[in-house]
Order: C-alpha cells, then structure tokens, then sequence
C-alpha cells in the first residue's frame, strides 16, 4: 500500500520540472554569480533571471527581492535587522517560532513586544493591533496563513493600519505562499518572507520581499551579494529550483489546481466529521467561515491521545502531524490552538491534514478508510474515555 | 537457541492482541541505552531472538521512547547540575542515540510525551513522601505508572499488542498455575525483578523480557554484532530526574518552581531511650539507616533508627538498633499466587541493593502481610517496597509502611 502524505505544511517534495530546472546548476553549470568569468556569469544570468521570476512572484521590483536560507532567516532578519532598544513591536501569539523565539532575543536588548491573541477562530483582529501600537512602535509582523490552521489573517487590513501609523509591517507568508493570490503591494508590507520547500521547492532557501528603501541591517555579513543585504555565496541550484517552483505555484493558482485541493480538503473534512466527537479548529466565526488555505484542515477529536493517533495512523501509512515537536522530538500542544482558547487536552487531540496539490481522491479514500479504526481504537483503550463514552 | 524472545518454558497462552491487529507488532521501549537498543536489534533483525512462534517472519517492531521529564527544567536552580549530556533517560543524547538504533535498524521510532502524567504519578509522590519522612523509590512507581500501564496503552493504541523491554528478568506463563510467571533473570548482578513486583497478570501476557537468560557482557556482545555504535555504553544509575543525585536540593528546587514552600517539619533529634539529643531543620534530611548529616556527636556512629512524621521526632541510635525482625507491607501485588491465604515462607528483599532474607510471610488482615525475618534485618525502610521470592520466582511485593 503506497503511502499518504498530508503534511505538506511541513514541507513538500520537490515537482519533477523544479528537479529539472535544478539540475545543470550542481555540475555543469557550478560557476560562483560574484566571478568575472564566463562560468560565474552563467551562474549570475541563472540568479538574476530568477531573481526576475521571484519578482513577479511577490509583484515587486527584482532589486526588492532577497535570496536567502528560508523562513526562518527571513524572519529572523526582520527583527534583527530592523528592532533596537527602545523600539516596541507587535506581532501574535500564533507565529511561527521563528518570531517568537526571535522576539524574545530581542527583548533582552530592550526591545518590547507586544503579542496579540487570535480571537477563538484564529483571526488576529485588527482593532486588537491598533491598540496595541504605542509611538514607538517601529514594526508590527505577522503571518499571512498560519501553518496549524490554514486561517489566512487580514494583512491587507493591518497593512493599512501600519501605513496609517507610520510602522513598518513584516509579512511571515511561508504558509500562503503558493495558496493564495500574492502581492505585496496590495498586502501593503515592508517586508515578506517566503520558503521554497512549503511549495514543492528545495529546502534551504527562501526569498525576502524587501521594499525599497525599508531601512533592514543584513543579519549575515560578509561579500557584497544580494546588494549588501545577505552576505554569503548564491546558492545558485537552490535559487533556480524556489524560481521553477514559484512559476508552477502562480500558474496552480490560474489553472484550478487550487480549486480541486480545496474540494478534496472538503471531502476530507466532511468525512471525519461524520465521527463523533470531532471538530474543525478555526474554520468558523460564528455562522461565517473564516478564510482558509485550500490545503489545510486542523481537526480535534474528543476523548483520545492527538500522539497515539499520528503514530497509528502513520503505522497505518498515513503522514499527518499532531502538535509541535519538543526538544527531545515528543509532541507538545500546538501554541496556535492554546491561543485560540483550547484547552491542554484537546489541543493534544488535535492533528493537522495539509494536502499536496498532487494529492488524489485515493488519498482522501484511504485517509478516511484509516481514520476512523484508529480513532475507534484509541477510544476505546484511552483513560480519557473512561466513563464518558464508557 | 534455548531461550529467546516470546519463549514460554511451560505452554503458550493465546494472547488477546492477536484478534486486534493483522499482524503481530511489538512495540520496544527504548530509553537510549545498550540493553534497551539490544532489545530492539534483537526483535527487529535475529529471527532466533523472538521467533520461537510461526508468526516471527511476520511481525513488525516499533520503537518507544516516553518522554517522561525535562532535563533542563531545574537545571542550574540550587545547585543542581546543568542538563545532563547522556546516561540518564530523557536527556536529549539519549533520545538521539535511541533514534539512531531504530534509524540503523530500520524500525519506525517515536517519542511519546508522557511528561505530565510521569510528573503526577511519580515526581509528585516522591517529593510528597520525602516531606512525610519517608523514603520513596520512584522506580517502581514509575515502571507500575508509566513504563508498563502508560506503555502498554500506548502501544495497544498504535496497533502493537506486546511490549518489549530491557529490563532483565524472566516472564513466563505457567499453565498448571494458569499464572504468568515474574522470575529473576540468568544475571543476578542485573536482576531487575525488584522493581518489577508491581505488574499485572494483564501486563505480564503483553511482556516480553528479551535480555532475562543473558548477562551485560552477552548483551554488550549482541550489540556489537548489531554495530550498534552504543554497545560500549555505560549504564545509567541515578533517578533519572534527579541529576548529581541529591534529592535535597531537588526537593528544594522543585518547590520553588511550583510556588510552595516545603512544609514546616522541624523537630527533635532523640536517642532511642527518648533522650532529646539536639534538633533538626526537617525531616526530609533524613532516612532511615542514614549515619551522615545528623548534627550531633556522639563516641559511637549514631544511625537514623525512625522518622515519626506526626511528631517530627527523629530517632537515632546505633547501628544495631537498626535491626527488626518485622515489617508490614501494603498496596500489595501478587504474582505467583493469586492471593496470599496462610502463612508462606519466602525471601524478601528490601532495597534494591538488599540481600533476600529469609522470613515467614502472613496475611495481616486490611490489605497487609505481615513478615517476620529469621534474622533482624538493617534499615527496614517506610516508603522502600519489599519483594517476596521464593527461590527464583518473584511471589509478589508491596510497600513498606
């Protein structure tokens, strides 16, 4: 039985034509961009022409676009390279560690920052960043779709808001990127962080959106690359390959592909409602849906272990995630849901399924064939049961 | 091969798992070290090693780490050392070094995060009982709560219907006594059976003790011939959530962290004729049997004899007053018999290090046995279990009181 994978927010295998596009940049054509000769030429031409590709991407000029390691650097290099003591920042309880942890380096220079709580769906409300913003706010970040969730977050709004106040906003859009319409002019950010390998790209590198004339320190020093932004050799295979894999995102966005992974996503979803017990976290505000990545679904089911089930059903050929993982690689609750208002243990009984855009009406059968044993069985035997569905 | 894996000397039982997966999966609780990763190598790649039954070409093996506490939570508070490096379960090297065996295996592996439930069931009553002057161990608690109930849920959840440890003992069924039968392993040195006492006729029939007829250096063999890069391991001795090993400043800094202050147990320090020789700062700074740390002089060693945690009163004397010839147990388990009903001799152990002695156990009425020793035996022990054999086999154990 070939295996399933819904995990794609974790990340996603490389497409055949990104492999393809790669592959004459590892030997033949394996010049350094910065050389004089021909060989760095071509390795120059390469980058700048993706350069070009990422620029229509995140609809931006090319000399805005800043290649580097992924999300994590780019995030990372918006508060480092832009907070000093003093300065406040807003961002949310719902980031990606990458903010977090970086919020808290910070914090020990005297930079302040304020988290904004999700409302129980999972949207950031607006109003809740304006009054966050104090006159020394210098940088409001935050993320386009959350990774737990696939709740898209108003940026246009809080865009708007930070051009109102004179604030620099960040954009984290690892998650959306590739799932949704993109344009940084219309999100109205500084600065935009995305990752090839969460869109069918190479891990280890990324693209930074930077606007011109953002004032952003480098967080890494050294050669004059990416116009004094990001020191360090063009990763050149790596740069064509998240360009490639750009260009088929922007084009799954027109040809409908987009469409049949929400359908599937529907069906899945659907499927293990029609258990007892479950429930979708952060797909309703009241009677209204709340807007959604096509790909993701974060479903709680009451009265079991979220690990027992990811393990069973990965035992079963099932790749879903449940949680975050800790030091030692056990799963803690995911931060997401505790800030949507869910309590320790059904945060712990909450898996994440986030489909390829490849994924196939199989998978979904197979998925729906699979959970529904599983969670029969961890019902049975889970102390949490005891009594309750005795 | 004599004795392998899944060997049972007197009949086989038909184990409930089987009805519930299509194929036999045993999950291996692995902690990082040489026995536990031997274990593993041993069900995953020796056909010989847990096929004595038809379905050995057929079974699957999963590994299990619990993640049972963080080592880095108390690290630098009150002298406790920083996080350990390796040799204690939990530490991230040997999660990693539990990882790279399953990896090299080829065996799926997880880290199940059971932090909670082992702070509840185990660090909880351990600090409880140090401040109520007695003397816990929490690796029986631990291997009742976690390493048997926990894991065996675990693994029924995931689809396994055995598990498999690296403890060193020998479980077998018994079909004339219809029992499932605990009995200390081929090693002596390593027989691990005291801290078994505490597990089911349920949990013995999904038990499998792989290592219970070989000894450490046949072990630390196997893993060579696996390549397992750990075979030359040492072994870990310590509580494994209590780094350097001083429960005290444990104790002080657990506390701390959770805002309480340790209750106010101050009192006398008197000799066994009743003769107040001084005053200590809490009854947690004692055990019985302790001869360190007890702040007064005397021309003879003095021992703690008693620790009366009502009236705070420390009694100390000398060495030979340390000797009783009774003890009373409680929460008891019985293993070779399904209930103690008239007097049984036996030998008991008493701590870990202990040397069985001989006594004559007595049902003693409210969920107690009664045992008198042939011989006084030092440092009986409120809060250390105590564990019945009669000869190899381990009858049952209870808890000191």
């Amino acid at each position: 039985m070939p295996r399933v994978y819904m995990d794609a927010n974790a990340t996603t295998p490389l497409l055949p034509e990104v492999m393809e596009a790669m592959r004459p940049y590892w030997m033949e054509h394996f010049g350094n961009a910065s050389s004089i000769h021909l060989d760095g030429q071509r390795a120059h031409a390469a980058v700048a022409q993706a350069r070009e590709t990422m620029a229509e991407f995140f609809h931006c000029h090319p000399a805005e676009v800043v290649f580097n390691s992924g999300g994590t650097e780019g995030d990372n290099t918006a508060i480092f390279g832009m907070l000093r003591p003093g300065d406040h920042f807003i961002t949310t309880s719902i980031e990606h560690s990458a903010i977090l942890q970086a919020a808290k380096r910070v914090a020990q220079l005297g930079v302040e920052t304020t988290l904004v709580a999700p409302r129980p769906s999972g949207l950031i409300d607006p109003g809740e960043i304006v009054r966050a913003i104090r006159p020394e706010t210098r940088l409001i970040s935050m993320m386009l779709a959350n990774n737990e969730t696939g709740v898209l977050e108003p940026v246009q709004e809080i865009g708007k808001i930070a051009a109102d106040a004179g604030i620099f906003f960040d954009i984290d859009a690892v998650q959306g990127a590739g799932k949704v319409e993109f344009d940084v002019r219309r999100f109205g950010c500084h600065l935009c962080s995305i990752s090839a390998h969460k869109m069918h790209g190479p891990k280890g590198v990324g693209a930074m959106f930077v606007r011109r004339g953002t004032p952003i320190e480098p967080l890494l020093v050294g050669g004059s690359h990416e116009r004094r932004r990001r020191a360090g050799t063009e990763n050149v295979p790596g740069i064509v390959g998240l360009a490639r894999a750009a260009e088929l995102a922007m084009h799954s966005l027109e040809d409908g592909t987009i469409r049949r992974v929400a359908a599937l996503r529907d069906r899945l979803e659907e499927g293990i409602l029609a258990l007892p017990g479950t429930g979708v976290n952060g797909a309703w505000e009241g009677d209204k849906p709340v807007p959604r990545v096509a790909n993701t679904t974060n479903i709680w089911f009451d009265q079991l272990e979220g690990e027992a089930l990811v393990i069973a059903m990965d035992l079963k050929g099932v790749s879903v995630s449940g949680g975050s993982a800790c030091h030692s690689g056990a799963t803690e609750p995911s931060h997401v849901l505790l800030a949507m208002g869910l309590n320790k243990s059904r945060a712990r009984a909450s898996l994440r399924f986030s489909l390829l855009k490849t994924a196939t009406e199989a998978d979904v059968d197979r998925v729906l064939e699979v959970v529904p044993e599983a969670v029969g069985r961890l019902r049975e035997l889970s102390p949490v049961a005891a009594g309750t569905l005795g | 091969m004599g004795h392998g894996v899944g060997t049972r000397s007197s009949g086989q039982r038909p184990s409930i798992g089987d009805a519930v997966t299509e194929r036999k999966t045993i999950a291996v609780a692995m902690s990082g070290g040489v026995d536990s990763s031997t274990v593993a190598a041993m069900l995953a790649h020796d056909p010989s090693g847990g096929g004595t039954d038809a379905s050995g070409a057929d079974r699957s093996v999963v590994g299990l780490t619990l993640q049972l506490w963080d080592q880095t939570r108390l690290a630098g508070k009150h002298g406790i050392p920083d996080a350990p490096k390796a040799g204690r379960c939990c530490s991230l090297d040997d999660v990693y070094d539990a990882r790279r065996v399953a990896e090299q295996l080829g065996i799926p592996y997880y880290v199940v995060n059971q932090e909670e439930r082992f702070e509840q069931d185990v660090v909880r009553p351990f600090v409880d009982e140090y401040l109520a002057g007695r003397t816990p161990i929490p690796c029986s608690l631990c291997n009742n709560h976690l390493k048997f109930d926990q894991l065996h849920k675990t693994a029924r959840s995931i689809g396994a219907s055995h598990i498999a440890t690296g403890h060193y003992a020998v479980n077998e069924y018994d079909a004339e006594r219809g029992r499932w039968i605990l009995k200390r392993p081929v090693d002596k040195a390593k027989d691990q059976t005291y801290f078994l006492f505490g597990l089911t006729q349920e949990q013995l029939a999904r038990t499998l003790f792989p290592l219970g007829y070989m000894t450490k250096p046949e072990v630390r063999e196997v893993a060579r011939q696996h390549g397992l890069a750990l075979a030359e391991k040492p072994d870990s001795q310590e509580i494994c959530f209590i780094p350097g090993g001083d429960y005290k400043q444990f104790l002080t800094a657990y506390l701390e962290e959770q805002g309480e202050q340790a209750p106010e147990t101050a009192g006398e320090l008197v000799a066994s004729s009743g003769e107040v020789l001084g005053r200590h700062e809490a009854i947690s700074n004692f055990t019985v049997g302790q001869r360190k740390g007890l702040g007064v002089s005397s021309a003879s060693p003095l021992y703690v004899l008693a620790i009366d945690p009502a009236s705070h009163r420390v009694t100390v004397g000398a060495d030979a007053e340390l000797a009783t010839r009774t003890l009373r147990a409680r929460r008891l388990n019985w293993i070779a018999i399904p209930e103690l009903i008239a007097p049984m001799r036996v030998k008991i152990k008493i701590r870990h290090r202990h040397e069985p002695a001989w006594a004559t156990l007595e049902p003693g009425g409210a969920g107690e046995v009664v045992a008198t020793f042939d011989e006084p035996q030092r440092a009986v022990t409120p809060g250390q279990s105590a564990v019945f054999y009669d000869g190899d086999e381990v009858v049952g154990g209870g808890w000191i009181v």
